[in-house]
């Protein structure tokens, strides 16, 4: 399979204290586990399991997965924004591969 | 009489679904049990009371294998005012898990968004547990016409 593309939606910029809107997809083929192939074995289950996003190393949010999450998990999430800094994004998968990305922010 | 390619499709999808809702009726009964567990688990054994938290999802989801699905909950998110987890179950799947949320102090509201995969028409359950030990939920009936879990 391809190696997972994780894609991340941050504004540019926000006033402090202000909430904003974080949305992120990772390109992945979550397979469930559940699916079995022309032979009628089981696919092995391989999804991504854990995101966690950080800000200026401060958990913000994080989400445990389960195999009914569609493929290229979609999040959409929140967080507030104190001060100018960098988030960080990271995805754990199955087989044990880290995935992150990071974005900044600037506070006007 | 002789029946065109539109026509046989129908009508093995009309047999398939009674098929499928005929035969499997104890398999659901048996999910719902394995639901309630895992929210008693999750809780810690409190019955969720209902308010604060909304369900967001589609009454009518065409394709099981991406229904979007929204959560929130009504907090100040800060102090003790503070939703810690929402988790979301969906009863009528083989694993009633979909995903858990953690919010912290930084996450400013309690709303995330994701899509998810739904096997047939069943009912979604979202449970918030609050950091004053209180938990609430909301459930939500999605009807789903093609099912998203394979095979």
């Amino acid at each position: 399979m391809a190696k997972a593309k994780p894609r991340v939606k941050v504004p540019k910029s926000a006033s402090a204290g202000e909430v904003i809107t974080i949305k992120t997809l990772i390109s992945h083929k979550m397979e469930s586990g559940q699916r079995k192939d022309k032979a009628g074995k089981v696919i092995p289950r391989k999804i991504i399991n854990k995101f966690t996003c950080e800000f200026n190393g401060t958990k913000v949010f994080e989400c445990d997965i389960d195999p009914a999450i569609s493929a290229n998990p979609y999040l959409e999430f929140t967080a507030k924004v104190a001060e100018a800094g960098e988030f960080k994004f990271t995805w754990v998968d199955d087989d044990g591969s880290v995935y992150e990305t990071s974005k900044k922010i600037e506070v006007k | 009489m002789k029946l065109d390619r539109r026509q046989v499709l129908g009508l093995t999808a009309g047999a398939a679904v009674l098929a499928v809702s005929g035969i499997k009726v104890n398999p659901a009964d048996a999910a719902t049990d394995e639901t309630k567990k895992k929210i008693m688990e999750f809780t810690g054994g409190k019955e969720p009371a209902s308010g604060k938290i909304a369900l967001k999802t589609p009454e009518i989801a065409e394709n099981g294998n991406t229904v979007p699905v929204s959560v929130s909950v009504e907090s100040a998110m800060s102090g003790d005012d503070l939703v810690q987890s929402v988790m979301i179950l969906a009863d009528g799947n083989p694993r009633p898990d979909v995903a858990t949320f953690h919010f912290t102090e930084l996450s400013g509201e309690a709303s995330a968004t994701t899509r998810m995969r739904l096997a047939k028409t069943q009912n979604v359950i979202a449970v918030a547990k609050m950091k004053d030990g209180s938990v609430y939920s909301d459930t939500k009936q999605v009807k789903v016409t093609i099912g998203g879990c394979g095979g």
